[in-house]
């Protein structure tokens, strides 16, 4: 342990990938420019760091741990009903909503991560989805629990922390998910740059070779799908709470698959991929829409099959390649 | 001389076949041991049910005196149990520096610590560097493993062994598909390892073999046939039917 | 009793729509979500067939199988082989995305509504024998299903293109070597598992409803008919669609408000504890 060995060796490489760059600082400045810029689109930006918030769990487990799944609205659901349930019964604050919201996801979440540590990619699709459906047809039969397809109504939330009342043009709703979103975002960031993400992304690169490191894989990863959840909790928690409703759909299959466009649009493995691949979808979703639903679906999937075939790397990774073009760029 | 890695008559079937024939093998601490045999005789199935990779059909495992045969492979690696993949194994999108600090970090109990940043990590890092150093590896640190030549992939494959500090070291064929030269060279690391690192090797190349080793055991259709020093061992009549065997047929 | 023979009879209209995924998945490794697409395919080719072209419903099925045959060649020789390689996530997510193609082009042309369908006399209406009414057309589901799982187990087990498939499956590179044509080979079969599905989305419109969610609501019966089943195994698909299929008609009919919980129930257990299907071979690797 000498530092002649060492001589010539120097670990800022490695150092330097969890600081913030410039960059993020700048992307950040984003939600703040548009909240001046679009002040009369304040429920499309809400919605915007909602499935932002949604993407970035999906990242955690797809991106990082590398577990595949088309059922992820389960656990978006499940807080979306979970904040819902708790304002129709009394429990109005809107903070322990989330908190109520991300506890019961992360338990879903842990129970059913014994079902995705084994098998092929296939058999994780299958059972995610299997999961999700589940859950779906469930809160469709409770009807008097969950108000069935016509969905929960009657949600009432107090100011937060009893300052921050929600009001009609959605301010406070879109300052309260984009700081939601930002404070996860950088919990998620350490996450991913601590031992326990480099270990996820081992993971994902090789399971096989991860025991013999002496990594109890399935920990890990019972581990990191119980965050995903909680995180996806809480984005359906913030849905309820900014729309005062839950629609049945939260659990549908339709928005376990978007998610996965969303991400695979923006880049897996990243967190930014996530949120740049939510904005570019969103954004495209609200103008396309606009001047017809069908087409809308068209071109969705027309852009999935052209992202499967073309761009397997997303935004992020033509960003990436982009990057290494410009000269004087840092290496 | 303690014995630091023993099997009890044990057997693996793969349906009707028998992979591992009730073996009984006794490595001691400290010893260059080596396993061959002819291509097909059991001898990774042999190190994967030592590992817990695979599960045996019956018998024991023990490792310095305590049965492990029904712990899982990375409860075995925290005992001091580690090894190298005869094919490499490794991260192929993570720098060399990364790697090791995925299995220093693991060996450390830092593996599950999720709120500081790996590179803040000070110890971990100088442990890993350390490692490199000794493998030769360090002026490639930052470098991603696939940009690497196959050669110095092969010392990553050991440098992950090696970060568990393990006491007792399978090597599976550390040499294969590295050029000659380059597996003297391989080999001169590999002997380099303190005393007190027990090596089990499992290597194709009888030159290196006599070598290396200390003591020398035959495997031949999933069972042991003799176990002896290398000077008896190149006597022995049954090796040699056996090598000969094997290169007629082929 | 007559529960039975219902169940019997859209277990078998199962079967018929989702072989072809068993086909595809089980025997070409390819996780092909758009199933549900093809069958919608040929419910569409089989309304306007029967309704703006006036062809009798039992010409009309062969012409279904021709034209859903053709279309998957063609998606197959432009889009689906550049991911015979893929990951299952690549595959699934560029099935999905034909999926809301096909939803959309199916609005633009036809609509949202349900899509009627004028069965011919001789196939509707139902007799009644002591203790069971039989729909006609159910019997003749019946007989056409059992008919199709006859025919496709021979065709697999016992003629000289379904030893080349499994060859091809098996090890593409020693079956060109032997010199089969892969490509061929995967083209047909392809075209069958869309014949399939499209005669099967034909036949299903009477019983299931015809409208552009349809690749949607039902891909779940079908992938689970697959889990159940076991990939690329006929008889068992066979099963896997009886039992499914008797389940949720006798489901829906004792216990309506557990709806389709149980069916998905079934699907993730056998997932879990079975991979490889109820009637799957246990792998002998």
């Amino acid at each position: 342990m000498t530092t002649t060995t060492l001589a010539g060796f120097d670990p800022a490489p490695l150092q330097r990938q969890a600081r913030w760059q410039h960059a993020e600082y700048a992307f950040w400045l984003l939600p703040a420019a548009a909240y001046f810029a679009f002040g009369d689109q304040l429920a499309l930006l809400s919605q915007i760091a909602i499935t932002a918030l949604f993407a970035l769990s999906l990242d955690l487990i797809l991106g990082y741990a590398g577990i595949v799944s088309l059922g992820h609205a389960a656990f978006f659901g499940m807080g979306a009903y979970t904040a819902g349930l708790m304002a129709t019964h009394g429990w109005n604050e809107p903070l322990a909503g989330l908190a109520g919201a991300a506890v019961i996801a992360a338990l879903a979440g842990f129970v059913t991560s014994f079902l995705v540590l084994r098998g092929s990619d296939l058999t994780r699709l299958m059972v995610t989805l299997g999961v999700a459906l589940m859950l779906f047809e469930l809160a469709n039969k409770l009807t008097s629990i969950t108000g069935g397809v016509d969905g929960l109504q009657g949600i009432e939330m107090k100011p937060i922390l009893g300052q921050f009342a929600f009001d009609l043009y959605g301010k406070t709703a879109f300052i309260y998910a984009t700081l939601v979103l930002f404070v996860l975002f950088w919990l998620a960031r350490r996450i991913v740059h601590s031992p326990f993400g480099l270990g996820l992304r081992g993971i994902h690169l090789n399971m096989a070779r991860m025991p013999a490191l002496g990594t109890p894989v399935n920990a890990r990863l019972v581990g990191i799908y119980t965050v995903g959840a909680a995180y996806a909790g809480i984005a359906g928690a913030l849905l309820t709470q900014t729309t005062q409703f839950v629609s049945i759909d939260v659990l549908s299959f339709p928005r376990s698959a978007e998610l996965l466009l969303i991400l695979v649009l923006g880049g897996t493995g990243s967190l930014y991929g996530a949120l740049i691949g939510t904005v570019v979808f969103m954004t495209a979703h609200h103008l396309l829409s606009g001047i017809n639903p069908q087409y809308w679906q068209f071109w969705l999937g027309a852009l999935l099959v052209l992202v499967v075939l073309f761009a397997r790397d997303g935004v992020m990774g033509g960003l990436r390649a982009l990057a290494r073009r410009l000269p004087g760029a840092a290496k | 001389m303690t014995i630091a890695l023993e099997t009890r008559n044990l057997v693996k079937r793969f349906g009707g076949f028998v992979a591992t024939n009730d073996v009984s093998l006794k490595v001691e601490g400290g010893a260059r041991h080596a396993l061959i045999g002819p291509n097909g005789a059991g001898k990774t199935t042999l190190i994967n049910l030592l590992t817990g990779f695979l599960e045996p059909s019956s018998g024991e495992v023990v490792l310095k005196g305590e049965a492990v045969t029904r712990l899982s492979q990375h409860r075995r690696v925290k005992r001091g149990l580690a090894r190298t993949f005869q094919i490499n194994r490794l991260f192929a999108r993570m720098t060399v520096l990364e790697s090791v600090m995925l299995a220093v970090c693991e060996r450390r109990e830092l593996g599950a610590r999720w709120w500081h940043p790996v590179g803040s990590h000070g110890e971990a890092i100088d442990e890993a560097a350390c490692l490199l150093a000794q493998l030769r590896l360090l002026d490639v640190a930052h470098s991603e493993t696939r940009s690497l030549a196959y050669g110095k992939q092969r010392l990553i494959e050991i440098a992950l062994a090696l970060a568990a500090k393990p006491s007792v070291l399978l090597l599976d064929e550390p040499a294969a598909g590295v050029p000659t030269g380059e597996s003297r060279e391989l080999f001169e690391t590999i002997a380099q390892l303190p005393r007190e690192v027990t090596i089990l090797l499992i290597e194709h190349d009888m030159d290196l073999v006599f070598r290396f080793a200390d003591r020398i055991s035959v495997l031949v259709n999933g069972g042991l046939v003799v176990e002896d020093t290398p000077e008896a061992i190149a006597r022995d009549k049954r090796v040699k039917e056996v090598y000969l065997g094997e290169a007629f047929d082929g | 009793m007559t529960v039975i023979f219902d169940g019997i009879a859209s277990g078998l209209l199962l079967f018929l729509i989702s072989v072809g995924l068993s086909v595809t998945l089980g025997l070409m490794n390819f996780v092909n979500l758009a199933h549900g697409s093809f069958a919608m395919l040929g419910g569409y080719v089989c309304v306007v067939l029967l309704n703006r072209l006036g062809v009798p419903f039992l010409a009309a099925l062969p012409i279904v199988a021709i034209v859903s045959a053709l279309v998957g060649v063609a998606l197959e020789r432009t889009l689906y082989r550049r991911l015979y390689g893929a990951s299952d996530l690549d595959q699934v997510l560029f099935s999905i995305g034909l999926v809301f193609m096909s939803i959309s082009i199916a609005h633009y042309f036809f609509g949202a509504q349900q899509q009627p369908l004028q069965l011919p006399a001789m196939l509707s209406g139902q007799f009644n024998l002591p203790g069971l009414d039989v729909g006609v057309y159910r019997l003749f589901l019946i007989v056409i299903g059992l008919a199709i799982a006859v025919g496709l187990q021979w065709m697999i087990a016992g003629t000289r293109f379904g030893a080349q498939l499994r060859a091809a499956v098996d090890n593409p590179r020693t079956a060109r070597g032997l010199g089969i044509d892969v490509d061929r080979v995967f083209v047909l079969t392809f075209a069958l598992g869309s014949a399939l599905a499209g005669l099967g989305g034909a036949l299903g419109v009477e019983m299931l409803g015809l409208d552009p969610e349809f690749p949607v609501k039902y891909i779940v019966y079908f992938l689970i008919v697959v889990a159940v089943g076991g990939s690329g195994n006929i008889k068992g698909s066979l099963y896997a669609s009886l039992i499914i299929g008797i389940c949720d008609v006798a489901g829906k009919y004792y216990i309506p408000q557990v709806g389709a919980f149980v069916i998905y129930a079934v699907m993730v257990v056998t997932l879990i504890f079975r991979p490889q299907g109820l009637f799957g071979r246990t792998a002998a690797k």
